[in-house]
């Protein structure tokens, strides 16, 4: 499955379960990868910890509520042209989300071919559409709040969908605007050379990870809280 | 000094691909709504594409298809945990609504 390092001490295993063995078998450290991303990787498992005891939740409110669900493809849909398009806003925020993370997939490819302007600038590019996602979910938010939905109740249906959508959107939405900040952050550092000075482009894959996790954990929003 | 898998650069080709795949994915999943599936086959549908995509994400732009089975598992296990509970709840839920259609209902 993966590369074996050569050790300084036992013969390299090739299998990936030796691997496996050998990782945690080590004097030093288990985990072959730069501190930063070894340091992302958990942080992230422990935030889709968080991001599952939400959707939990709202799993189990929502399965024992006796009052009927809201439809969300009824409550999200958006008027346009004169024909009503159920979900249309969020299909447009997935695809948003995609390509921001096509974008910061290439940024971190010619991040390890070093080109500091392409990397920064997909960095950039990366954050425009998360920019975007999130002026889209606060038009979201501001048309719910308009129309009565409010976390203990709303005029569509069960009391406690307010709640689950605010919180867990409001979540997602604080995490996608954080990586904003921190992708802005790490494209000007790329770009001021930074990364040329050290002669690795690391940050950027750690800061791709955290993205692609903020894509990832719609992908489960969509499909449970939206689609269900 | 951290020695690590140097095979980390891929063809920018393989991130173009997946990433057409996940539009795809991601319009069917949407079809499924505009197209009023319903019940069982809604969500087959609803689960299967969710779980290519994360699968997509995870393995290929995450990378974690290329990293060393230590840190894959590392990662990727604990959330089994999760199914528990997602599991514990379910049942939980099954039995608030059971009580609340017996005792509250008018």
């Amino acid at each position: 499955m993966s590369e074996a390092m050569a050790t300084d001490s036992a013969p390299t295993p090739t299998g990936g379960l030796a691997t496996l063995v050998n990782d945690w078998s080590d004097d030093k450290q288990t985990f072959h990868v730069p501190w930063g991303k070894a340091m992302m990787w958990i942080f992230l498992l422990s935030d889709t910890f968080i991001f599952t005891v939400f959707l939990t939740a709202y799993m189990n409110v929502r399965m024992s509520t006796t009052a009927d669900w809201p439809i969300p493809s009824e409550v999200f849909a958006l008027t346009l042209f004169g024909k009503n398009i159920p979900l249309i806003l969020i299909a447009i925020m997935t695809f948003i989300l995609i390509s921001s993370s096509g974008t910061m997939a290439m940024a971190v490819n010619f991040g390890y071919r070093k080109d500091r302007v392409k990397t920064a600038s997909l960095m950039l590019a990366t954050a425009f559409f998360g920019l975007c996602f999130v002026g889209m979910q606060a038009f979201e938010w501001t048309k719910l709040i308009h129309e009565g939905v409010r976390p203990w109740s709303n005029p569509f249906g069960a009391p406690q969908f307010g709640s689950s959508f605010f919180m867990i959107t409001g979540f997602h939405g604080i995490h996608v605007s954080i990586g904003v900040i921190y992708l802005s952050t790490v494209a000007f550092k790329v770009f001021r050379g930074d990364c040329d000075k050290k002669d690795n482009y690391e940050i950027v894959e750690i800061t791709g990870l955290y993205w692609h996790f903020v894509d990832l954990v719609w992908v489960f929003i969509f499909a449970f809280f939206y689609l269900w | 000094m951290a020695d690590y898998a140097e095979g980390q650069q891929h063809p920018i080709g393989l991130y173009l691909k997946i990433w057409a795949l996940l539009f795809v994915l991601s319009t069917l999943s949407y079809l499924v709504d505009y197209f009023n599936f319903e019940g069982l086959l809604r969500w087959t549908l609803i689960l299967t594409f969710m779980l290519l995509k994360a699968g997509f994400i995870i393995g290929i732009f995450m990378h974690m298809a290329w990293e060393r089975l230590a840190l894959a598992y590392a990662i990727l296990m604990p959330p089994g945990c999760l199914l528990v509970l997602i599991g514990l709840m379910a049942i939980e839920a099954n039995y608030t609504f059971l009580t609340r259609s017996i005792f509250f209902s008018g």
